[in-house]
Order: C-alpha cells, then structure tokens, then sequence
C-alpha cells in the first residue's frame, strides 16, 4: 500500500467528521425506531463507516453515487444535507423525495446522490451510463458504485475492472486506494474495483435476531470498531485536540436532533401526491 | 383425513412444502437463506426442511434470481419438481429471461418434447413500509405470458391445497404469498385445491365481488356490513388468477347482474381488465350496471404510511364502490 497516496492531518480529520456524523445519525436513526416513532426497514452501517468516509473526502458535489439500501453512510459521506434526509424517512412531504421513497430510496441529485436501489446488483449497470454520460461531458466527473459482497453474484456487477483489496475499516489504505482510483478515473484512465473489508455490526436488518453472524467474528469485530481507533488516533498524532473534537461530537449531534425535530413536526404528504411524479404530467 | 388444524398461512405453505417432499422424493427446494444453517427463509417459510431433508435437496443459493429460476428450470427438465423461492415479487424481475422466456415457452418450443413443471413461490404485498421495489402485485405480467399458471391464496387453507396442486401441476406455477396475511390463523384441512377453480365464499344475489389474495377478507368484511343493510353480495375468491374459472364467475354475474372485481395491482391493465371484458362479452344485456373495477393507485407503491394507505383497496373503498353499485 506505500505508493497510495497519504491522508495529512486535516484529511484525517474530515474523515472523522464525515464518519461521525454517520455513526451519530445512524445509531439515532435505530433509537427513534426503538422508540417507535419511525416505521421503517433500517439497514443499519454501524462499522462501515470509514469507507464511504475516506473515499468522500477526495469527491465533489458534482461528483456521482449509487447505492443501496444500505446507503446511509455513502449518502451522508456525500453531503445528504440531514434535514432533508430525516423528513424523508419519517415519510413527510418535507422530504429529499417528498417521503415517496423512503428510506431504501433516498436521491439528492444536488450533491451528486443518485440513485439509491433496494434491488440487489443494480448500483453498478446504472453507475457505468452515469459514467459514460461524464466521459462525453468531458469535465472529470468520477462515478462511485457501491453494493455489498452478495452482489457480486449479479451477472451485470461483473466488469472488466481492475481490482485492488484493502482494509476498508483503515483510514491510511482506505483514503490511499480510493484517491489513487478517483484520481485515475478523473484523468479518464478507467474505473477500478476496490474490495473493502469492513464489518456489519447491526446485522441485516434492525429488528432481526442476526442469527447467521458467526459469534467468535462478531465478538473479535467489536474490539476494533474503527471509530474509536480513529477518535483515540486524532488526539494522540496530535492532530485534533481532545476537547475539540468533544465539541465536534456535540455539534454534530445537535445538528442531527434539530433535523429529527423539524422533520416531526413537518406534514404528511397529501394522498393527491399519489398522481404527481409517476409521468412528467400529473395523472389526471 | 386428518382434522383441520388452526395455523398461519406461513405455517400452512411450510406444512405443505414438507408434506410434498415428504410424499415425493424428486421435489427440491432452492432460494436465498431457504435451508436452516441460514434461518429457513426470511420469514421461516422453509424453516426445518433441510434439517428434515437435507442440503441436497434443500438448498439456499447465492443472490442470483435469474440462477434460481435457471437452475430449477433445468431439474425439472430431467424429473425432478423444484420448488424455487423468490424472496420478493419484485425481484422476479431480475429472472424475467428466465421465467419467461423458458420456463413458460420451452414446453411449446420443444412441441412437447420437454416441460417445465417448476413452482416458483414469491411473496408482496403493500402496507410494510417497504417502498416503491418491495411490495409490487406484478401477477397481470404472468398472466399474460402464455405457458404459465398463477395462484394467490387468501387464506392459509388455500395456502396449503394450492400449493400441494402447483407442486403436483405439470407446468410452471407462479404461487404469489401475500406478506399482509401472512400470519393470519384459518383452519387447515390439509386437501389439496384445485387449481383454476375459484370458491364462491359467500352467496349472494344484488352483487358479486371478485377477489384475490387480501382482497378477498377485505371483501367479505364488506358483504358482512352490506347484509346489515338489507344488501346480498356474494364474494367469489379467484384463487387461481392464470388460467381462471370463468364458468363460475360467469354464473356468479348471471345470478346478481352486477359485478365488481378488486385487486390490490394497479388497476390500470390489470387483470380485472380481462375480467370485465369477458363478463361484458358473455353477459351483455343481463347486466343491471356497468362492471367496475378497483385496483392499486397507478403509481409506484409510495413509502410515506398516507399515501401507502391511499394505494390499495381497502374495506373501505371496496364498500363505497359496492354502495355505488347497489344504488
Ligand atoms: C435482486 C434482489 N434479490 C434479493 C434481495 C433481498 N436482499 C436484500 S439485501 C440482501 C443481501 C445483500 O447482501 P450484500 O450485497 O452483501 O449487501 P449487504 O446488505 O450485506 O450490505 C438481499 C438478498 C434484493 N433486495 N434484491
Ligand atoms: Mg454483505
């Protein structure tokens, strides 16, 4: 991994940033179902945050994503502005899709979140036209495809694509192999497949008992949750000063709870809205 | 005979793929997480069948529909009866090459010489929560492939007797399961039904309601609360919608000269559609009001709960267009 690129100091700390406003909302977005005052499916990406963390941070706005259901960390590590995305899984009309998706569809064409599928294997066939269309604009845009392992069972996933493994729960390989690929397809020279190695804390689906997870992995998994490592490694390198990064946690948080609070108190979509968005006319 | 037993209709369908297997030694099941290792399905419709029959014959696959579907296809064209399972309806449109393209065409194209007699068991519905690509009705684009037959039970009785007769049935069976009634409790007598012969559930003469799958209790809600009233509905459960029992909904509409036919697919190209027109064709000039039809909104299933409460039919709306008919 020593000829990838190195994330510095400040990049370190974006990283963070991004991944935990992504661990925040995500264990929120699990205590509000809890609390039944969400009904939805929630794939939780407790664990998993570092990818879409040190990946995003070498993206722009205009820069294109396709996820999955499981998708909250790559549309929050893209900039899903959080109001937006609280409206929408609390179903309300204030939402980023008017609360017509839902939380396996979240779409924010603004920062680049495009689709968002609850169909296995389906990012990467649509991420290839995202793709092209960029190549003819010609203006450098990259193209990110996520799916999970069990996707790669999909004929379409299948591409010929360089592919490169690496520990997706560190930040040094992870930021190193996604800015080197992102750089390179930037330049036009080709897509790249990164396998990135991370664990699902949460299991499938909250709610569900998770009796598949293998025991010994699960247990080994939780003494090196990545967040912690990343938090306790900011203040050590002396990168970000303990009591700052108190005040970041609190800042993040604080934004997450004001956007859980207007997305409640917003209004349910009229059922007139079922005629609207299916054509580019509403149906009479 | 044994005596009816009280369970869920997923309990039902279980009993039904264990008695199958039980009784022929060449049924085979296969699907994602279906065997035990893997939890017996999501739902645990197949729960305790490969501990019972082994991971040979039991087998959970990898997240490939259109491998699901191809491989039972070519079991059951050297003699065995598979019985694949399709987690959601919507993800039969990953295998749609499989399913239609060969399952429903190859006993044709081969002029007889080879045959598909696979089940493919999939399971929908709208009111989860699930959004726009995990609760679609798509029964209307397997009814109209020609080689295929496709069953919806309303109830756990139905549930077990289809399925035993898609197992046995000697050509590709779509067998939709409808998550909202999944663990509703009916009385099971373990007979197999057949398939495309619908029940008359309740008689009736003002009115008949034509229903499927959750339609059908919502309907007999309805002609309860209509009999309050002094009004006689009778509710005819399709049970199989390809190919359908047009002999008696034919003598259902001749008896009551009205008819209203509920679906919870969009209604636009529906397969109420089709039943109208074959009412009308038969029936024109007997009939004391036009048929109508009530299906799904003609959108993607919205996630936000009001406008997925909007989407189907409901009791209510079943009822308000059956209120409208009798008037
Ligand atoms: C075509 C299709 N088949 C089945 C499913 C049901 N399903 C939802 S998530 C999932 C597991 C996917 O695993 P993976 O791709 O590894 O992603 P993960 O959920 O582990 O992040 C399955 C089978 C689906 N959504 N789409
Ligand atoms: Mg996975």
């Amino acid at each position: 991994m020593s000829n990838y690129p190195k994330p510095d100091g400040p990049t370190l700390r974006a990283i963070y940033e991004k991944a935990a406003r992504i661990q925040f909302n995500d264990e929120r977005v699990i205590k509000e179902i809890k609390a039944g005052k969400l009904v939805m499916p929630f794939y939780s990406t407790r664990g998993q945050e570092i990818i879409p963390a040190a990946i995003s941070v070498s993206l722009t706005d205009d820069d294109y994503v396709n996820t999955i259901y499981r998708g909250g960390h790559d549309q929050i590590a893209k900039g899903f502005p959080l109001a937006d995305y609280w409206a929408e899984i609390a179903g309300r009309v204030t939402g980023a899709c008017k609360g017509k998706g839902g939380p396996m569809h979240l779409t924010y064409p603004a920062k680049g979140i495009m689709v968002t599928t609850g169909i296995v294997g389906s990012t990467a066939p649509i991420a290839n036209g995202l793709a092209w269309a960029a190549k003819l604009e010609g203006k450098g845009r990259v193209t990110i495809a996520n799916f999970g392992d069990g996707a790669a069972n999909i004929g379409a996933v299948h591409e010929a694509m360089e592919g490169i493994r690496v520990d997706g729960n560190d930040p040094d390989e992870m930021y190193g192999v996604a800015r080197w690929a992102i750089d390179r397809a930037r330049a036009g020279e080709g897509p790249t497949f990164i396998e990135a190695t991370t664990f699902r804390f949460n299991g499938h689906l909250i709610g569900e008992a998770g009796g598949y997870m293998d025991k010994e992995l699960y247990a080994a998994s939780q003494t090196r949750d990545p967040m912690p490592i990343l938090r306790r490694r900011l203040v050590e390198e002396g990168i970000v000063a303990a009591g700052e990064l108190d005040a970041l946690d609190a800042s993040i948080r604080a934004e997450i709870d004001a956007a859980v609070r207007t997305a409640y108190a917003a209004d349910y979509p009229d059922p007139s809205e079922l005629k609207v968005d299916v054509l580019v006319d509403a149906i009479a | 005979m044994t005596d009816p037993v009280k369970m869920t209709m997923i309990d039902a369908i279980n009993r039904a793929l264990h008695d199958a297997m039980e009784e022929n030694g060449r049924i085979l099941l296969l699907g994602e997480d279906v065997a035990d290792p893997e939890d017996g399905g999501v739902f645990g419709a197949t729960r305790g069948l490969s501990t019972r029959f082994g991971e040979d014959r039991v087998k959970s696959t990898p997240i490939s529909e259109q491998a699901i579907v191809g491989a039972a296809i070519g079991a059951s064209l050297v003699g065995y009866r598979p019985v694949a399972e399709v987690m959601l309806m919507n993800f039969m449109t990953v295998a749609m090459d499989m399913l239609v393209n060969h399952a429903a065409k190859l006993r044709f194209m081969s002029g007889g010489q080879t045959s598909v007699p696979i089940t493919v068991r999939t399971m929908t519905g709208s009111g989860l929560s699930l959004g726009g690509q995990h609760s679609d009705f798509v029964e209307a684009w397997f009814a109209h492939t020609a080689g295929m037959k496709v069953v919806i039970p309303s109830s756990a009785n139905d549930a077990y007797g289809l399925l035993r007769s898609a197992i046995d049935d000697e050509d590709p069976v779509i067998f939709v399961e409808t998550l909202p009634i999944y663990w509703a409790q009916g009385d099971v007598s373990f007979e197999r039904i057949p398939i495309g012969r619908a029940r008359v559930c309740r008689e009736g003469s003002d009115l008949t309601i034509i229903a499927y799958g959750q339609m059908v209790p919502h309907s007999l809600t309805v002609a309860a609360e209509l009999a309050k009233q002094g009004k006689s509905v009778e509710v005819v459960d399709l049970r199989t919608v390809s190919p359908w029992d047009r002999d008696t909904v034919l003598a259902s509409v001749a008896k009551t000269g009205r008819a209203l036919i509920v679906h919870e697919a969009v209604k636009e190209y529906g397969v109420g559609a089709e039943i109208a027109s074959v009412i009308g064709e038969a029936l024109f000039g007997q009939l004391k009001a036009p048929i109508q039809r009530l299906g799904g909104a003609y959108c993607p299933v919205p996630f936000s709960k009001p406008l997925e409460q909007a989407f189907a039919p409901n009791a209510d709306s079943i009822g308000a267009a059956a209120t409208a008919l009798l008037s």
